[in-house]
């Protein structure tokens, strides 16, 4: 499926991303007309797999894209999804937009903060849980919802919410895709 | 009696496995389809039968506009691509849905991406593009899956890659995900997105049909738009005509949200009035209560009061042309019902702190003016408003209003000033009992990422404070600027 052939990469040796990330963000050449295309898609997949995106890893990816670095964290910083900074295993997304609001995120987000006894965007000592209350995620029919990680929970009530932070696995896992579940 | 569901976009939602290319093969497109209409017959039929400018008149012929929310003819906006020009063609398809209240993308990204692709096949026929991007919010990780899982399949069977049907047209289509920001939904600042930077719009013209993503002509439209595609093309413009309205013909998905006893997506004719939809499709606001307020599309749209209120607008009929009359928009019809329990202020600092977090930061006026809007319905809400407060939001959401750069601003004022407009008093009487109506309002919930940066708004002093002033003058920093200035003292 490669359209244009702009030239390959080859990661350096002692890279700061994994290989399995490259592997999937090797695949984005040859989407597009310029190399400089693949950057948003790619500081998604580093910022997935490794929960947030650091400077050498931010550096890699300049060259990969054929940009320069402070582009690059220009880019990284603009967007909500790309942390640059380490986040929690299970970063728990409160939607707290209208809909949800009307619904009860408000009690949601109180009920976290007192059962983690962390405030919003901050992280519980063990590292395994993050508070982020995020602007809408478009599944208002379902509110008041909550993302963790990657996956979307409807019609939460603080007695669902802790039995899903209860049903967790202990570490964050990675499927066989390497995306994080 | 409720009224019927047309389901177009949605019809999908209700078979079992029609996310499967071997189910979606075998079914008719839509409720009404005839005898062997199933799918990919419409890009069959489009590829093999109609040249790319007959598919463009035949849309703009069915009057289709663009459910993203600007409401655009999309086959006038096909038509604006140029032809014959040698250069690489782009559709982008939109599916960065962020507005408050909307998830039907999402629904049709899930159940119905087949509907999708071929809705893509047709459309890229049209504008003559060899390459779609379907740019999709970062957070639909289930619909990005969902979408590469069709779009494998769809290569597979032939019906993506080189010379699709026999015939000489090649598609490439590749998901691109964004990455979190609003922003983003505009298709100026998607483009940008898709082009590696950050998600700020740009001026038009030119515009993305002169230049695009690539700086070469691109077309962007909605997911449910390009959904709505095959059915045309199979039933014809007249079938889609005889749905709706002179000037809002067709149907279209409603997420009804908020303060309702059955939310969900549902697929009406444009028409239909809000007081049906909210009362006898879902069941009114649940404990019999009343509706007090409703924003028919989307937060951008300005609410308008209903049933609770003197001043019930609820038999607005859900078109664009009616909508506007009801001095609210139709938008991406996300309906968000606030029963007559809420507080307006309440929600309009909601609603206002969001357009405060998604704002670019590209141009001054949205920059500044929506975390200025935000501080100061803090401040109502903490119950230390003033009473020239409903005035100043007013102004600062003029100053905002078509002096944005792109529509967020707009859609930030105009959020503001709905509010204002019908529920003036509620504001009013918050100010009025001060600090005895601040209870409902938890002030470390109100502050969010923003405060992080920006200082809370002190209360304004309607009267000299001599103490104050006194300190002021003894600060160290202001005798020397005096002495700089050519005071009087040092």
């Amino acid at each position: 499926m490669t359209r244009w052939d702009l030239g390959h990469y080859t990661p350096r040796k002692d890279s700061a991303i994994a290989p399995e990330v490259w592997e999937k963000l090797l695949r984005l050449e040859g989407r597009y007309p310029w190399r400089r295309g693949m950057l948003v898609p790619a500081l998604m997949e580093v910022a997935q797999h490794h929960k947030w995106v650091s400077r050498r890893q931010m550096e890699e990816l300049a060259e990969f894209c054929e940009v320069s670095p402070t582009e690059v964290m220009g880019v990284a910083t603009f967007y909500t999804m790309i942390y640059t900074q380490p986040v929690g295993d299970y970063n728990i997304q409160v939607c707290r937009t209208l809909s949800c609001a009307l619904c009860g995120a408000e009690r949601l987000i109180e009920h976290l903060k007192e059962k983690l006894g962390i405030g919003e965007f901050e992280t519980t000592p063990d590292g395994r849980f993050t508070l982020t209350p995020v602007e809408c995620l478009a599944a208002c029919c379902g509110a008041p919802v909550v993302q963790i990680n990657q996956d979307y929970y409807e019609n939460v009530t603080p007695e669902k919410l802790d039995e899903i932070l209860a049903s967790l696995p202990e570490k964050r896992t990675l499927n066989p895709k390497g995306e994080a579940r | 009696m409720a009224p019927k569901e047309v389901r177009v976009c949605s019809f999908g939602r209700h078979i079992e496995d029609y996310w499967k290319l071997s189910v979606y093969e075998q079914t008719k497109l839509c409720e009404d389809a005839e005898e062997g209409m199933v799918g990919y017959s419409a890009a069959r039929k489009a590829l093999t039968t109609m040249s790319p400018d007959e598919v463009i008149e035949e849309v703009k012929r069915s009057g289709l506009r663009g459910k993203g929310g600007a409401g655009f003819n999309t086959g006038l906006k096909w038509s604006f691509m140029p032809k014959d020009d040698g250069l690489e063609h782009f559709l982008v398809v939109n599916g960065d849905e962020s507005e408050p209240g909307t998830a039907n993308d999402r629904e049709i990204m899930t159940w119905s991406p087949h509907l999708l692709l071929e809705g893509i096949i047709i459309a890229s026929y049209a504008i003559r593009a060899n390459t779609c991007y379907i740019y999709i919010r970062g957070e639909m990780f289930k619909q990005i899956r969902c979408m590469n899982r069709a779009i494998e399949e769809a290569y597979e069977k032939g019906y993506l890659g080189k010379n699709i049907f026999g015939t000489d047209f090649s598609l490439d289509v590749y998901v691109q995900t964004g990455a979190g920001a609003y922003i983003c939904g505009e298709e100026t600042a998607l483009l940008s997105s898709l082009m590696g930077e950050r998600g700020y719009p740009r001026p038009k013209p030119p515009f993305p049909a002169q230049k695009g993503a690539f700086d070469l002509p691109t077309t962007v439209n909605n997911v449910q738009t390009i959904a709505t595609v095959p059915a045309i093309i199979a039933l014809g413009a007249d079938w889609h005509l005889s749905y709706g309205t002179e000037k809002s013909p067709g149907m279209r998905m409603f997420c009804v949200s908020g303060h309702v006893q059955r939310p969900g997506h549902y697929e009406f004719p444009f028409g239909i009035t809000l007081r049906e939809l909210i009362y006898d499709v879902c069941g009114g606001p649940p404990g019999g209560k009343k509706v007090k307020a409703v924003i028919p599309g989307g937060s951008s749209a300005p609410m308008i009061p209903g049933d609770a209120t003197d001043n019930d607008l609820l038999d607005t009929p859900l078109t664009y042309e009616d909508c506007v009359t009801a001095g609210t928009l139709l938008g991406s019809g996300a309906v968000i019902v606030m029963d007559e329990d809420t507080d307006i202020v309440w929600a309009a600092h909601n609603l206002i702190r969001f357009y405060a977090h998604e704002s670019c930061g590209k141009c001054t006026p949205c920059r500044e003016g929506t975390p200025w809007m935000r501080m100061v319905l803090e401040r109502i809400l903490r119950g230390e408003g003033v009473s020239e407060d409903v005035k100043l939001l007013a102004d600062i959401a003029e100053g905002i209003e078509t002096k944005s750069f792109c529509a967020l601003g707009d859609a930030a004022a105009w959020a503001m000033q709905g509010a204002l407009r019908h529920f003036s008093h509620e504001f009013e009487e918050k100010i009025r009992r001060g600090k005895g109506a601040a209870k409902v309002f938890q002030a470390s919930y109100a502050s969010g990422l923003m405060s992080l940066y920006q200082p809370t708004l002190e209360p304004v002093r309607t009267h000299r404070d001599p103490r104050r002033e006194a300190e002021q003058i003894a600060h160290p920093l202001a005798r020397r600027m005096r002495a700089w200035y050519g005071g009087d003292e040092e």
